[in-house]
């Protein structure tokens, strides 16, 4: 047990690494870097040499990567392309913000995805199971910019409920996005409770026909205690694993729905650093992000093993 | 030895034979039906669409600028002035032709990759997964918007970056569905006769995940599909005048108050498109006995 929970952490961290190292190399391979983006047309000869070794950028690339991997490693992103935004505090507001939306998408959509799965799954092939899976194939396929502009045309334009666009800045404290969040967490409410619904449907039929459903059945106990008692705690768990894939999705960067909705979180930072050639904020966005998705997926794994005794002694499933 | 498994295999059905069942069998169920046709419609008017649209998709108009749906502009024009019913009809062929050319190199490079991964074992294994997994953690959209920021929108850079990062999920559902394959007794036994690491791939294991990667590959076009709408949505797309769905839907968005019908049109196409996508994947995989929720990934 202690092996596989010490082996799955440092498979964690070599992940982390090999995606600094992807990233770092990428940026390098890319034609531009800082000194040619902040002088525009001036990057050239004596001028553009003065200003790379004013950024350390005339040091070999990797000396220059052990700089920026250690001060990463330690939460200091350094300073943005235009050499005085400190990194760390703006990504730190904008990531206040992302998590204020994933939570609200969270609260809602995680315990209405597994009563609508648990409902689907126990009413197979029949209405409400159709009716609900139906509903979650449109859910998942329209683009959430579709969603979120039908959204927008009914409830902010034809019927005046809601606003259209998030109009507080960044750095407003959090109680200041409500209402203006609501559309987008809607939005992103449909499309996560139609994956997390999915696979528990599924989890739930597989569980209600397995061999000690069948002989609880046979054994005279009672349905509602069959599903609650013995189906339930089974199906639920590998839902684990699919919750900790959304809960990555949202904490990285929901660009689309953040962008139509005009809301200051990490996805329209990624963004405007890309409009904006901004590479240091690119690359402290995409590491944070990597290390949410490795750390949040380490979490869920851990859980399930914690949870299911079957996992501690088999060797780790292959995802 | 060579005419010995060419006799024995002409017994099973020819591999155009048992597609064109599975084919059938989609069609029969109500949602591949729907999906079937809804993709098929959405190829058919790609294709011909260049001679059926009533107007030329980059004139522009100010006479009549966000016009209302009538007799000569079927879905009205868009702030430009230009015909939408043209722009929608047009507005599929860029989609539907990067991710159609797109999606046959993922399945091909990530299939090929995870299965050589599976069979081969070992430390290389081991290398490729850590690497994979490393890509999976990459934010999504966001290394492609940077391709694209940095050599443009065209097809040429389109094509290759969708299918690479595509490609690196694929390797992963390759690998697990050979790693199913290689533990029969046909592949040992061919092991045992000596084959090469080629010869087993391509006799024993490419043909035995076939199933496994189409309705992989089905269900990738509809995120593809997907992935390119949203950069074209966001700017990082078909490059204007070219008309595409979700760079219309995006430009058309700011009028809406005023011209609801400019982002309808293209709402309605995009969506019927990826919905088709998506139940024909739904119908191949419920056909072929494939579980697919279980790969759900957002």
């Amino acid at each position: 047990m202690i092996n596989l929970l010490l082996r799955r952490l440092g498979l964690g961290v070599v992940t982390v690494w090999l995606v600094s190292v992807i990233i770092f190399a990428g940026m390098e391979v890319l034609p531009g870097d800082a000194c040619t983006v902040v002088l525009e047309r001036d990057a050239q000869g004596e001028v553009l040499e003065n200003c790379r070794k004013n950024l350390g950028l005339d040091k070999p690339a990797v000396q220059r990567y052990i700089d920026w991997a250690s001060g990463a490693a330690v939460g200091d992103f350094g300073v943005a392309a235009d050499g005085t935004t400190k990194i760390s505090t703006e990504v730190a507001l904008r990531v206040k913000n992302s998590i204020l939306l994933a939570m609200g998408a969270l609260s809602v959509g995680v315990p209405l995805a597994i009563i609508l799965g648990i409902i689907a799954g126990l009413a197979r092939d029949r209405f409400p199971d159709i009716f609900v899976s139906t509903a979650a194939i449109f859910a998942m396929t329209i683009p959430e910019f579709v969603s979120a502009t039908i959204l927008v045309l009914i409830f902010s334009i034809w019927l005046g409920w809601l606003p259209a666009v998030v109009l507080t800045p960044a750095d407003a404290p959090m109680l200041d996005f409500w209402p203006e969040f609501i559309p987008a967490v809607i939005v992103l409410i449909m499309v996560m409770v139609a994956h997390i619904m999915r696979m528990v449907r599924s989890s739930v039929i597989e569980v209600m026909a397995s061999e000690y459903v069948q002989m609880a059945t046979l054994k005279g106990v009672p349905y509602w205690q069959i599903v609650f008692r013995h189906a339930l705690p089974n199906a639920l768990l590998p839902a684990i694993n699919v919750v900790a894939l959304t809960v990555a999705w949202l904490l990285g960067g929901v660009v689309v729905v953040e962008v139509v909705f005009n809301y200051p979180g990490i996805g329209r930072m990624m963004i405007d650093a890309i409009s904006d050639r901004d590479l240091p904020i690119i690359q402290a966005l995409v590491m944070l992000i990597a290390a949410t998705y490795v750390l949040v997926n380490l979490v869920a794994d851990l859980a399930s093993m914690l949870l299911n005794p079957r996992l501690r002694t088999l060797k780790m499933r292959a995802k | 030895m060579t005419d010995a498994v060419t006799n024995s295999a002409s017994h099973r059905p020819s591999a155009l034979v048992r597609w064109a069942q599975v084919l059938r069998d989609v069609v029969r169920r109500p949602s591949g039906a729907i999906g079937v046709f809804l993709v098929v419609l959405h190829v058919i008017v790609a294709f011909i669409s260049p001679w059926i649209a009533p107007y030329d998709f980059k004139t522009m108009d100010s006479e009549i600028i966000l016009a209302a749906p009538d007799a000569a502009h079927w879905m009205g024009t868009d702030a430009l002035g230009r015909d939408v019913f043209t722009r929608v009809l047009l507005g599929g062929r860029e989609a539907l032709w990067v991710c159609f050319l797109a999606i046959p190199l993922t399945m091909i490079w990530g299939g090929l990759v995870g299965v050589y991964l599976s069979l081969r074992g070992g430390w290389v294994d081991e290398v490729a997964m850590r690497l994979v997994d490393a890509f999976l953690a990459l934010p999504g959209i966001l290394p492609l918007m940077v391709f694209v920021f940095v050599f443009g929108a065209g097809n040429e850079v389109l094509i290759p970056t969708l299918a690479f990062f595509f490609g690196i999920p694929v390797i992963r559902v390759a690998r697990g569905a050979t790693h199913d394959v290689v533990a029969r007794d046909y592949v040992l036994a061919a092991r045992a006769r000596g084959h090469s690491r080629a010869s087993i791939m391509r006799r024993e294991l490419l043909p035995n995940t076939l199933d496994v990667m189409m309705v992989e590959g089905a269900m990738r076009l509809s995120w593809m599909l997907l992935t390119f709408s949203s950069l074209s949505f966001l700017g990082f797309g078909v490059t204007p005048p070219t008309p595409d769905w979700g760079q219309m839907i995006s430009e058309a968005r700011v009028y809406m108050s005023l011209a609801p019908w400019g982002v309808l049109g293209p709402m309605i196409a995009l969506s019927t498109l990826i919905i088709g996508v998506n139940l024909t994947a739904d119908a191949l995989a419920k056909t072929l006995g494939i579980d697919r929720t279980r790969k759900a990934v957002v």
